[in-house]
Protein backbone atom coordinates (compact mmCIF):
# COMPACT_ATOMS: atom_id res chain seq x y z
CA UNK A 1 0.00 0.00 0.00
CA UNK A 2 2.50 2.59 -0.65
CA UNK A 3 1.45 4.90 -3.26
CA UNK A 4 -2.07 3.81 -3.55
CA UNK A 5 -4.79 6.84 -3.07
CA UNK A 6 -7.43 6.09 -0.44
CA UNK A 7 -9.76 8.57 -0.93
CA UNK A 8 -11.30 9.04 -4.63
CA UNK A 9 -12.65 11.98 -5.65
CA UNK A 10 -16.49 12.71 -4.62
CA UNK A 11 -18.22 11.33 -1.36
CA UNK A 12 -17.17 7.94 -0.42
CA UNK A 13 -19.66 5.29 0.72
CA UNK A 14 -17.59 2.66 2.23
CA UNK A 15 -14.42 3.67 3.84
CA UNK A 16 -12.19 0.75 4.75
CA UNK A 17 -9.44 1.06 6.84
CA UNK A 18 -6.54 -1.80 7.38
CA UNK A 19 -8.64 -4.34 6.94
CA UNK A 20 -7.00 -7.52 7.94
CA UNK A 21 -8.57 -10.97 7.42
CA UNK A 22 -8.43 -14.45 8.84
CA UNK A 23 -8.86 -17.81 7.42
CA UNK A 24 -8.16 -19.76 11.04
CA UNK A 25 -4.36 -18.90 10.90
CA UNK A 26 -3.71 -17.88 7.03
CA UNK A 27 -3.51 -14.31 6.91
CA UNK A 28 -6.05 -13.61 3.84
CA UNK A 29 -6.22 -9.70 3.66
CA UNK A 30 -3.08 -7.01 4.93
CA UNK A 31 -3.88 -3.56 6.28
CA UNK A 32 -6.10 -3.43 3.15
CA UNK A 33 -7.67 0.76 3.19
CA UNK A 34 -9.73 2.33 0.51
CA UNK A 35 -12.85 4.35 -0.25
CA UNK A 36 -15.80 2.86 -2.35
CA UNK A 37 -17.23 6.08 -3.98
CA UNK A 38 -20.81 6.67 -3.99
CA UNK A 39 -22.75 5.95 -7.26
CA UNK A 40 -19.37 4.81 -8.97
CA UNK A 41 -17.83 1.23 -10.01
CA UNK A 42 -15.18 -0.19 -8.23
CA UNK A 43 -13.61 -2.76 -10.09
CA UNK A 44 -11.16 -5.64 -8.36
CA UNK A 45 -8.68 -6.99 -10.44
CA UNK A 46 -5.97 -9.48 -9.39
CA UNK A 47 -4.25 -13.01 -10.03
CA UNK A 48 -6.76 -16.31 -8.45
CA UNK A 49 -5.90 -16.34 -4.70
CA UNK A 50 -5.17 -12.61 -4.44
CA UNK A 51 -8.15 -11.72 -1.67
CA UNK A 52 -10.21 -9.52 -3.86
CA UNK A 53 -13.18 -12.08 -3.58
CA UNK A 54 -12.48 -12.49 0.65
CA UNK A 55 -12.41 -8.65 0.28
CA UNK A 56 -15.48 -8.26 -1.49
CA UNK A 57 -17.85 -10.38 1.22
CA UNK A 58 -16.00 -8.66 4.09
CA UNK A 59 -18.43 -5.48 3.00
CA UNK A 60 -21.48 -8.22 3.62
CA UNK A 61 -20.11 -9.84 6.35
CA UNK A 62 -20.69 -13.07 4.03
CA UNK A 63 -17.81 -14.44 6.01
CA UNK A 64 -19.96 -14.43 8.91
CA UNK A 65 -21.23 -18.07 8.44
CA UNK A 66 -18.15 -19.65 8.52
CA UNK A 67 -16.59 -20.52 11.57
CA UNK A 68 -13.02 -19.50 11.77
CA UNK A 69 -13.19 -16.51 9.56
CA UNK A 70 -12.77 -13.22 10.75
CA UNK A 71 -11.79 -9.89 10.00
CA UNK A 72 -10.09 -6.96 11.86
CA UNK A 73 -10.27 -3.17 11.24
CA UNK A 74 -12.86 -0.73 10.25
CA UNK A 75 -15.75 -0.55 7.04
CA UNK A 76 -17.40 2.33 8.11
CA UNK A 77 -21.12 2.99 6.41
CA UNK A 78 -23.17 5.96 7.17
CA UNK A 79 -20.85 6.52 10.07
CA UNK A 80 -21.09 2.87 11.81
CA UNK A 81 -18.31 0.41 11.88
CA UNK A 82 -19.86 -2.67 9.48
CA UNK A 83 -17.61 -5.45 11.62
CA UNK A 84 -18.75 -4.63 15.02
CA UNK A 85 -20.21 -6.77 16.67
CA UNK A 86 -23.61 -5.16 17.77
CA UNK A 87 -24.23 -4.67 13.64
CA UNK A 88 -27.16 -6.66 12.88
CA UNK A 89 -25.78 -8.56 10.01
CA UNK A 90 -29.27 -9.23 7.57
CA UNK A 91 -29.87 -5.43 8.16
CA UNK A 92 -26.18 -5.16 6.41
CA UNK A 93 -26.98 -7.34 4.13
CA UNK A 94 -30.22 -5.66 2.99
CA UNK A 95 -28.44 -2.32 2.40
CA UNK A 96 -25.52 -4.26 0.91
CA UNK A 97 -26.89 -6.93 -1.99
CA UNK A 98 -24.54 -9.19 -3.68
CA UNK A 99 -24.77 -11.05 -7.14
CA UNK A 100 -22.74 -14.36 -7.32
CA UNK A 101 -20.32 -16.14 -9.82
CA UNK A 102 -23.10 -18.79 -10.52
CA UNK A 103 -26.49 -17.51 -11.14
CA UNK A 104 -28.55 -18.72 -7.91
CA UNK A 105 -32.16 -18.67 -8.37
CA UNK A 106 -34.20 -19.81 -5.77
CA UNK A 107 -36.53 -22.52 -5.90
CA UNK A 108 -39.41 -21.08 -6.09
CA UNK A 109 -41.31 -18.88 -8.97
CA UNK A 110 -39.60 -15.86 -10.70
CA UNK A 111 -42.03 -13.70 -8.97
CA UNK A 112 -41.59 -15.03 -5.80
CA UNK A 113 -37.91 -14.93 -6.33
CA UNK A 114 -37.74 -11.14 -6.43
CA UNK A 115 -40.14 -11.34 -3.50
CA UNK A 116 -39.14 -13.30 -1.27
CA UNK A 117 -36.27 -10.36 -0.28
CA UNK A 118 -38.43 -7.44 -0.59
CA UNK A 119 -40.79 -9.48 2.33
CA UNK A 120 -37.91 -9.73 4.89
CA UNK A 121 -38.12 -5.86 5.37
CA UNK A 122 -41.36 -4.45 4.07
CA UNK A 123 -44.91 -5.18 4.26
CA UNK A 124 -46.34 -4.20 0.59
CA UNK A 125 -49.86 -4.74 -0.94
CA UNK A 126 -50.15 -7.15 -3.35
CA UNK A 127 -50.52 -4.81 -5.77
CA UNK A 128 -47.73 -2.79 -4.54
CA UNK A 129 -45.56 -5.83 -4.73
CA UNK A 130 -46.69 -6.97 -8.27
CA UNK A 131 -45.35 -3.23 -9.18
CA UNK A 132 -42.55 -3.85 -7.08
CA UNK A 133 -41.53 -7.02 -8.52
CA UNK A 134 -42.08 -5.43 -12.17
CA UNK A 135 -39.59 -2.29 -11.55
CA UNK A 136 -36.95 -4.98 -10.29
CA UNK A 137 -37.50 -6.96 -13.27
CA UNK A 138 -37.49 -3.92 -15.98
CA UNK A 139 -34.38 -2.40 -13.97
CA UNK A 140 -32.53 -5.82 -14.15
CA UNK A 141 -33.55 -5.76 -18.08
CA UNK A 142 -35.48 -8.97 -18.16
CA UNK A 143 -39.03 -8.16 -18.01
CA UNK A 144 -39.85 -8.72 -21.24
CA UNK A 145 -38.43 -11.92 -21.24
CA UNK A 146 -40.33 -12.89 -18.03
CA UNK A 147 -43.24 -10.90 -17.84
CA UNK A 148 -45.74 -13.67 -19.20
CA UNK A 149 -44.25 -16.17 -17.41
CA UNK A 150 -43.61 -14.98 -13.57
CA UNK A 151 -45.33 -18.28 -12.17
CA UNK A 152 -42.74 -20.26 -13.84
CA UNK A 153 -40.31 -21.83 -11.88
CA UNK A 154 -36.48 -19.33 -11.97
CA UNK A 155 -34.86 -22.77 -12.39
CA UNK A 156 -36.51 -22.61 -16.17
CA UNK A 157 -34.37 -19.73 -17.26
CA UNK A 158 -31.21 -19.50 -19.42
CA UNK A 159 -27.88 -18.94 -17.64
CA UNK A 160 -27.80 -15.56 -17.82
CA UNK A 161 -31.40 -14.54 -17.89
CA UNK A 162 -31.14 -16.53 -14.21
CA UNK A 163 -27.94 -14.18 -13.51
CA UNK A 164 -30.35 -11.45 -14.11
CA UNK A 165 -32.83 -12.50 -12.41
CA UNK A 166 -30.44 -12.63 -9.21
CA UNK A 167 -29.89 -9.14 -10.29
CA UNK A 168 -33.14 -7.96 -10.12
CA UNK A 169 -33.83 -9.80 -6.92
CA UNK A 170 -30.70 -7.97 -5.21
CA UNK A 171 -32.12 -4.39 -6.55
CA UNK A 172 -35.61 -5.17 -5.97
CA UNK A 173 -34.35 -4.98 -1.76
CA UNK A 174 -33.55 -1.57 -2.53
CA UNK A 175 -30.28 -1.59 -1.36
CA UNK A 176 -27.31 1.38 -1.80
CA UNK A 177 -24.25 -1.15 -2.59
CA UNK A 178 -24.41 -3.95 -4.99
CA UNK A 179 -21.43 -5.94 -4.91
CA UNK A 180 -20.98 -8.38 -7.60
CA UNK A 181 -18.40 -11.16 -7.41
CA UNK A 182 -17.34 -12.24 -11.18
CA UNK A 183 -21.09 -12.04 -12.13
CA UNK A 184 -19.96 -13.03 -15.49
CA UNK A 185 -17.45 -15.65 -15.56
CA UNK A 186 -20.07 -18.41 -15.84
CA UNK A 187 -21.48 -16.46 -18.73
CA UNK A 188 -21.32 -16.52 -22.86
CA UNK A 189 -20.10 -13.65 -24.32
CA UNK A 190 -23.69 -12.04 -25.07
CA UNK A 191 -25.03 -12.41 -21.91
CA UNK A 192 -21.74 -11.00 -20.57
CA UNK A 193 -22.51 -8.05 -22.82
CA UNK A 194 -26.06 -7.40 -21.49
CA UNK A 195 -24.76 -7.84 -17.80
CA UNK A 196 -21.94 -4.86 -18.55
CA UNK A 197 -25.13 -2.39 -19.87
CA UNK A 198 -27.08 -3.61 -17.24
CA UNK A 199 -24.10 -2.69 -14.93
CA UNK A 200 -23.58 0.78 -16.80
CA UNK A 201 -27.11 1.67 -16.32
CA UNK A 202 -27.35 0.81 -12.34
CA UNK A 203 -24.90 2.85 -11.78
CA UNK A 204 -26.51 6.10 -11.17
CA UNK A 205 -28.85 4.90 -8.63
CA UNK A 206 -26.56 2.23 -7.20
CA UNK A 207 -23.00 2.07 -5.83
CA UNK A 208 -21.17 -1.54 -7.48
CA UNK A 209 -18.06 -3.05 -6.48
CA UNK A 210 -17.23 -6.15 -8.63
CA UNK A 211 -14.50 -8.60 -8.55
CA UNK A 212 -13.64 -9.35 -11.99
CA UNK A 213 -10.85 -12.25 -13.67
CA UNK A 214 -11.53 -9.91 -17.46
CA UNK A 215 -9.28 -7.16 -17.13
CA UNK A 216 -10.90 -5.80 -20.30
CA UNK A 217 -14.14 -5.75 -18.29
CA UNK A 218 -12.65 -4.06 -15.71
CA UNK A 219 -11.35 -1.15 -18.02
CA UNK A 220 -14.84 -0.75 -19.72
CA UNK A 221 -17.17 -0.56 -17.11
CA UNK A 222 -15.44 0.62 -14.13
CA UNK A 223 -14.73 3.83 -12.77
CA UNK A 224 -11.75 3.39 -10.37
CA UNK A 225 -10.29 -0.01 -10.01
CA UNK A 226 -8.26 -1.77 -7.50
CA UNK A 227 -5.10 -4.37 -7.86
CA UNK A 228 -5.01 -6.54 -5.49
CA UNK A 229 -1.79 -9.06 -5.03
CA UNK A 230 -1.30 -11.75 -2.02
CA UNK A 231 -3.92 -10.29 0.01
CA UNK A 232 -2.60 -6.64 0.02
CA UNK A 233 -4.12 -3.85 -1.93
CA UNK A 234 -1.27 -2.52 -4.54
CA UNK A 235 -2.26 0.21 -6.29
CA UNK A 236 -6.33 1.77 -6.26
CA UNK A 237 -6.90 5.18 -8.60
CA UNK A 238 -9.09 5.94 -12.03
CA UNK A 239 -9.36 3.01 -13.98
CA UNK A 240 -8.16 5.32 -17.22
CA UNK A 241 -4.98 6.33 -15.13
CA UNK A 242 -4.28 2.72 -13.69
CA UNK A 243 -4.76 0.77 -17.39
CA UNK A 244 -2.89 3.62 -18.79
CA UNK A 245 -0.19 4.68 -16.68
CA UNK A 246 0.62 2.16 -13.48
CA UNK A 247 2.80 3.62 -11.20
CA UNK A 248 3.57 0.28 -9.61
CA UNK A 249 5.84 -2.47 -11.24
CA UNK A 250 3.13 -5.36 -9.85
CA UNK A 251 0.67 -3.59 -11.46
CA UNK A 252 1.89 -3.09 -14.75
CA UNK A 253 3.39 -6.45 -15.05
CA UNK A 254 -0.15 -8.06 -14.14
CA UNK A 255 -2.01 -6.02 -16.84
CA UNK A 256 0.31 -6.20 -19.41
CA UNK A 257 0.07 -10.14 -18.95
CA UNK A 258 3.15 -10.64 -18.04
CA UNK A 259 2.00 -13.03 -14.56
CA UNK A 260 -1.54 -13.57 -13.29
CA UNK B 1 -0.42 -66.66 -23.07
CA UNK B 2 0.23 -63.06 -24.24
CA UNK B 3 -0.60 -60.32 -21.77
CA UNK B 4 -3.55 -59.31 -23.99
CA UNK B 5 -5.42 -62.87 -23.92
CA UNK B 6 -4.83 -62.82 -20.35
CA UNK B 7 -6.46 -59.43 -19.53
CA UNK B 8 -9.25 -60.39 -22.00
CA UNK B 9 -9.35 -64.18 -20.12
CA UNK B 10 -9.22 -62.43 -16.22
CA UNK B 11 -12.14 -60.06 -17.89
CA UNK B 12 -14.26 -62.75 -18.90
CA UNK B 13 -13.78 -64.72 -15.28
CA UNK B 14 -14.44 -61.55 -13.32
CA UNK B 15 -17.81 -60.74 -15.72
CA UNK B 16 -18.79 -64.63 -14.95
CA UNK B 17 -18.27 -64.38 -11.10
CA UNK B 18 -20.33 -60.67 -10.74
CA UNK B 19 -23.28 -62.03 -12.94
CA UNK B 20 -23.42 -65.59 -10.81
CA UNK B 21 -23.20 -63.58 -7.94
CA UNK B 22 -25.98 -61.15 -9.36
CA UNK B 23 -28.33 -64.10 -10.03
CA UNK B 24 -28.09 -65.69 -6.85
CA UNK B 25 -29.14 -62.40 -5.19
CA UNK B 26 -31.96 -62.02 -7.83
CA UNK B 27 -32.99 -65.68 -7.68
CA UNK B 28 -33.87 -65.21 -3.92
CA UNK B 29 -35.42 -62.36 -4.81
CA UNK B 30 -37.52 -63.32 -7.12
CA UNK B 31 -38.29 -66.84 -5.22
CA UNK B 32 -39.49 -65.11 -2.24
CA UNK B 33 -42.24 -62.74 -4.67
CA UNK B 34 -43.33 -66.20 -6.59
CA UNK B 35 -43.90 -67.34 -3.16
CA UNK B 36 -45.77 -64.68 -2.27
CA UNK B 37 -47.52 -64.53 -5.38
CA UNK B 38 -48.78 -68.06 -5.44
CA UNK B 39 -49.96 -68.46 -1.77
CA UNK B 40 -51.24 -65.10 -1.43
CA UNK B 41 -52.80 -63.96 -4.45
CA UNK B 42 -55.99 -66.22 -4.09
CA UNK B 43 -56.74 -64.55 -1.04
CA UNK B 44 -56.86 -61.35 -2.34
CA UNK B 45 -60.83 -60.96 -2.99
CA UNK B 46 -63.40 -58.27 -2.40
CA UNK B 47 -64.14 -60.44 1.15
CA UNK B 48 -60.30 -59.89 2.11
CA UNK B 49 -60.93 -56.04 2.50
CA UNK B 50 -64.46 -56.03 3.83
CA UNK B 51 -64.37 -58.82 6.54
CA UNK B 52 -62.71 -58.51 9.82
CA UNK B 53 -60.55 -61.21 10.64
CA UNK B 54 -61.90 -64.55 11.41
CA UNK B 55 -62.76 -66.02 14.62
CA UNK B 56 -60.90 -70.09 15.00
CA UNK B 57 -62.78 -72.47 13.16
CA UNK B 58 -65.35 -70.38 11.54
CA UNK B 59 -64.81 -69.75 7.69
CA UNK B 60 -63.88 -67.14 5.18
CA UNK B 61 -62.88 -63.37 6.86
CA UNK B 62 -60.59 -60.84 5.82
CA UNK B 63 -58.01 -58.42 6.99
CA UNK B 64 -60.15 -55.29 7.17
CA UNK B 65 -59.87 -54.50 10.51
CA UNK B 66 -55.70 -55.22 10.65
CA UNK B 67 -55.65 -53.37 7.04
CA UNK B 68 -57.07 -49.69 8.54
CA UNK B 69 -55.38 -50.67 12.16
CA UNK B 70 -52.02 -50.73 9.77
CA UNK B 71 -52.89 -47.54 7.89
CA UNK B 72 -53.78 -45.36 11.29
CA UNK B 73 -51.27 -46.90 12.94
CA UNK B 74 -48.68 -45.49 9.96
CA UNK B 75 -50.68 -42.44 9.74
CA UNK B 76 -49.94 -41.31 13.08
CA UNK B 77 -46.32 -42.56 13.01
CA UNK B 78 -46.00 -40.10 9.74
CA UNK B 79 -47.55 -36.90 11.39
CA UNK B 80 -45.49 -37.60 14.47
CA UNK B 81 -42.19 -38.39 12.78
CA UNK B 82 -42.29 -36.33 9.69
CA UNK B 83 -41.93 -32.62 11.65
CA UNK B 84 -39.74 -33.88 14.05
CA UNK B 85 -37.20 -35.49 11.85
CA UNK B 86 -37.38 -32.78 9.21
CA UNK B 87 -36.65 -30.00 11.89
CA UNK B 88 -34.35 -31.69 13.96
CA UNK B 89 -32.12 -32.59 10.07
CA UNK B 90 -32.28 -29.04 9.58
CA UNK B 91 -30.58 -27.85 13.02
CA UNK B 92 -28.09 -30.44 11.88
CA UNK B 93 -27.45 -29.41 8.61
CA UNK B 94 -28.06 -24.92 9.15
CA UNK B 95 -27.31 -24.77 12.56
CA UNK B 96 -25.51 -27.38 14.40
CA UNK B 97 -22.63 -28.35 11.91
CA UNK B 98 -19.86 -27.89 14.60
CA UNK B 99 -21.50 -27.40 17.99
CA UNK B 100 -21.29 -30.64 20.46
CA UNK B 101 -24.75 -31.24 20.56
CA UNK B 102 -25.59 -31.47 17.26
CA UNK B 103 -22.87 -34.23 16.77
CA UNK B 104 -23.83 -35.96 19.81
CA UNK B 105 -27.59 -35.81 18.22
CA UNK B 106 -25.52 -37.53 14.70
CA UNK B 107 -24.37 -39.75 16.70
CA UNK B 108 -27.08 -41.44 18.74
CA UNK B 109 -29.07 -40.86 15.26
CA UNK B 110 -27.02 -43.06 14.09
CA UNK B 111 -27.22 -45.44 16.72
CA UNK B 112 -30.28 -45.45 16.48
CA UNK B 113 -30.83 -46.37 13.00
CA UNK B 114 -29.62 -49.58 13.58
CA UNK B 115 -31.07 -50.71 16.26
CA UNK B 116 -33.16 -54.03 16.49
CA UNK B 117 -36.70 -52.88 16.41
CA UNK B 118 -37.22 -55.61 19.46
CA UNK B 119 -35.19 -53.22 21.69
CA UNK B 120 -37.49 -49.93 20.53
CA UNK B 121 -40.27 -52.35 21.21
CA UNK B 122 -39.50 -53.23 24.72
CA UNK B 123 -38.42 -49.84 26.11
CA UNK B 124 -41.90 -48.47 24.83
CA UNK B 125 -43.69 -51.43 26.69
CA UNK B 126 -41.84 -50.68 29.92
CA UNK B 127 -42.24 -47.14 29.61
CA UNK B 128 -45.55 -46.83 28.23
CA UNK B 129 -47.41 -50.00 28.19
CA UNK B 130 -46.31 -50.95 31.43
CA UNK B 131 -47.58 -47.49 33.36
CA UNK B 132 -49.90 -46.66 31.59
CA UNK B 133 -52.20 -49.48 31.76
CA UNK B 134 -52.60 -51.76 28.38
CA UNK B 135 -51.45 -52.41 24.91
CA UNK B 136 -53.03 -49.18 22.49
CA UNK B 137 -52.40 -48.19 18.88
CA UNK B 138 -50.39 -44.62 20.23
CA UNK B 139 -48.15 -47.22 21.96
CA UNK B 140 -47.52 -48.84 18.45
CA UNK B 141 -47.54 -45.18 16.86
CA UNK B 142 -44.69 -44.43 19.57
CA UNK B 143 -42.79 -47.35 18.66
CA UNK B 144 -42.77 -46.79 14.98
CA UNK B 145 -41.77 -43.37 15.27
CA UNK B 146 -39.01 -43.99 17.22
CA UNK B 147 -37.69 -46.09 14.12
CA UNK B 148 -39.01 -43.52 11.59
CA UNK B 149 -37.50 -40.93 13.15
CA UNK B 150 -33.88 -41.20 12.13
CA UNK B 151 -34.39 -41.80 9.14
CA UNK B 152 -36.29 -39.31 8.50
CA UNK B 153 -32.97 -36.98 10.32
CA UNK B 154 -30.32 -38.44 8.44
CA UNK B 155 -32.06 -37.73 5.00
CA UNK B 156 -32.82 -35.01 5.51
CA UNK B 157 -29.73 -33.69 6.67
CA UNK B 158 -27.76 -35.39 4.01
CA UNK B 159 -29.76 -33.81 1.72
CA UNK B 160 -29.34 -30.00 2.78
CA UNK B 161 -25.90 -30.66 2.75
CA UNK B 162 -25.76 -31.42 -0.98
CA UNK B 163 -27.39 -28.01 -1.80
CA UNK B 164 -24.77 -26.01 -3.60
CA UNK B 165 -22.81 -23.06 -0.62
CA UNK B 166 -23.57 -20.26 -3.50
CA UNK B 167 -27.74 -21.07 -2.90
CA UNK B 168 -27.52 -20.70 0.58
CA UNK B 169 -25.23 -17.56 0.46
CA UNK B 170 -27.47 -16.34 -1.86
CA UNK B 171 -30.30 -16.59 0.31
CA UNK B 172 -28.46 -14.99 2.99
CA UNK B 173 -27.12 -12.26 0.84
CA UNK B 174 -30.53 -10.94 0.70
CA UNK B 175 -30.62 -10.38 3.92
CA UNK B 176 -32.58 -13.30 5.20
CA UNK B 177 -32.39 -14.94 9.13
CA UNK B 178 -31.39 -18.57 9.01
CA UNK B 179 -34.67 -19.59 10.09
CA UNK B 180 -36.03 -18.17 6.36
CA UNK B 181 -33.03 -19.64 5.00
CA UNK B 182 -33.52 -22.83 6.19
CA UNK B 183 -37.54 -23.64 5.53
CA UNK B 184 -37.71 -21.49 3.12
CA UNK B 185 -34.92 -21.51 0.20
CA UNK B 186 -32.24 -24.69 1.14
CA UNK B 187 -35.29 -26.93 2.37
CA UNK B 188 -37.43 -26.00 -1.15
CA UNK B 189 -34.31 -26.70 -2.62
CA UNK B 190 -34.15 -30.52 -1.49
CA UNK B 191 -38.23 -30.93 -1.62
CA UNK B 192 -38.05 -34.46 -3.82
CA UNK B 193 -34.83 -35.73 -1.96
CA UNK B 194 -36.81 -34.99 2.05
CA UNK B 195 -39.97 -36.75 0.71
CA UNK B 196 -38.61 -39.63 -0.39
CA UNK B 197 -36.45 -39.60 2.57
CA UNK B 198 -40.31 -39.36 4.52
CA UNK B 199 -41.60 -42.63 2.19
CA UNK B 200 -38.41 -44.67 3.21
CA UNK B 201 -39.43 -43.90 6.56
CA UNK B 202 -43.09 -45.45 5.77
CA UNK B 203 -41.51 -48.55 3.75
CA UNK B 204 -39.13 -49.71 6.75
CA UNK B 205 -41.81 -49.42 9.29
CA UNK B 206 -44.49 -51.22 7.21
CA UNK B 207 -43.38 -54.39 7.61
CA UNK B 208 -41.96 -53.60 11.38
CA UNK B 209 -43.07 -56.62 13.62
CA UNK B 210 -41.41 -56.71 17.33
CA UNK B 211 -42.42 -53.09 17.91
CA UNK B 212 -45.91 -53.72 17.79
CA UNK B 213 -46.04 -56.68 19.42
CA UNK B 214 -45.37 -55.68 22.63
CA UNK B 215 -47.19 -51.93 22.38
CA UNK B 216 -50.35 -52.09 19.80
CA UNK B 217 -51.26 -56.10 20.16
CA UNK B 218 -53.98 -57.07 18.03
CA UNK B 219 -57.45 -56.61 17.87
CA UNK B 220 -59.51 -59.84 16.18
CA UNK B 221 -62.32 -56.84 15.77
CA UNK B 222 -62.65 -53.38 13.45
CA UNK B 223 -61.68 -50.82 16.11
CA UNK B 224 -60.27 -47.27 14.97
CA UNK B 225 -59.82 -46.05 18.91
CA UNK B 226 -55.78 -45.53 19.18
CA UNK B 227 -56.10 -46.03 22.91
CA UNK B 228 -57.17 -49.42 22.94
CA UNK B 229 -55.35 -52.51 21.74
CA UNK B 230 -55.54 -52.59 17.68
CA UNK B 231 -55.47 -54.89 14.42
CA UNK B 232 -52.06 -54.77 12.51
CA UNK B 233 -51.08 -56.79 9.10
CA UNK B 234 -48.18 -57.43 10.80
CA UNK B 235 -48.67 -58.85 13.99
CA UNK B 236 -51.69 -60.78 12.10
CA UNK B 237 -49.54 -62.56 10.16
CA UNK B 238 -47.22 -63.39 12.65
CA UNK B 239 -50.13 -65.25 14.35
CA UNK B 240 -51.80 -66.55 11.24
CA UNK B 241 -49.43 -68.26 9.34
CA UNK B 242 -48.59 -70.37 12.55
CA UNK B 243 -51.76 -71.19 12.87
CA UNK B 244 -53.61 -74.94 12.32
CA UNK B 245 -56.76 -73.09 10.14
CA UNK B 246 -56.37 -73.42 6.58
CA UNK B 247 -58.45 -69.80 5.89
CA UNK B 248 -56.39 -68.12 8.75
CA UNK B 249 -52.88 -69.23 6.61
CA UNK B 250 -54.13 -68.18 3.63
CA UNK B 251 -55.19 -64.93 4.89
CA UNK B 252 -51.11 -64.46 6.09
CA UNK B 253 -49.92 -64.79 3.16
CA UNK B 254 -52.51 -62.64 2.14
CA UNK B 255 -51.29 -59.67 4.28
CA UNK B 256 -47.77 -60.45 3.36
CA UNK B 257 -48.39 -60.01 -0.18
CA UNK B 258 -50.31 -56.66 0.42
CA UNK B 259 -47.22 -55.21 2.73
CA UNK B 260 -45.17 -56.35 -0.06
CA UNK B 261 -46.99 -54.61 -2.53
CA UNK B 262 -47.86 -51.50 -0.56
CA UNK B 263 -43.83 -50.72 0.57
CA UNK B 264 -42.82 -51.56 -3.29
CA UNK B 265 -45.28 -49.36 -5.07
CA UNK B 266 -43.46 -46.54 -2.12
CA UNK B 267 -40.14 -47.14 -3.41
CA UNK B 268 -41.15 -46.78 -7.13
CA UNK B 269 -42.51 -43.57 -6.29
CA UNK B 270 -39.89 -42.57 -3.76
CA UNK B 271 -37.09 -43.52 -7.07
CA UNK B 272 -39.83 -41.60 -9.65
CA UNK B 273 -39.54 -38.86 -6.88
CA UNK B 274 -36.13 -38.63 -6.93
CA UNK B 275 -34.94 -38.80 -10.35
CA UNK B 276 -36.95 -35.83 -11.22
CA UNK B 277 -35.27 -34.21 -8.56
CA UNK B 278 -31.83 -34.73 -10.07
CA UNK B 279 -32.73 -33.87 -13.69
CA UNK B 280 -34.47 -30.49 -12.10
Amino acid sequence: MSTSQTTANGEAILSIRDLNFYYGDFRGLTNVSLDIAKSQVTAFIGPSGCGKSTLLRTFNRMYDLYPGQRAEGQINFHGKNLLDKKQDVNLVRAKIGMVFQKPTPFPMTIYENIAFGVRLYEKLSSSDMDERVEWALRKAAIWEETKNKLQQSGLSLSGGQQQRLCIARTIAVKPEIVLLDEPTSALDPISTAKIEELINELKNEYTIAIVTHNMQQAARISDFTAFMYLGELIEFGNTDKLFVKPTQKQTEDYITGRFG
Amino acid sequence: MNLYSRRILINRIGIALSMIAMAFGLAALMWILWTLFYNGFNALSWDFFTQDTPAPGSEGGGLRNAIVGSLMIIGVTTLVSTPIGILAGIYLAEYGTTSKFAATTRFVTDIMLSAPSIVVGLFVYALVVATLGGFSGWAGSLALSLIAIPVVVRTTENMLLLVPTALREAAFAVGAPRWQVSLKVTLRAVKAGVVTGILLAIARVMGETAPLLFTALNNQFFSTDMSQPMGNLPVVIFQFAMSPYDNWVSLAWGGALLIALIVLAINIIARVLFRNKVSA
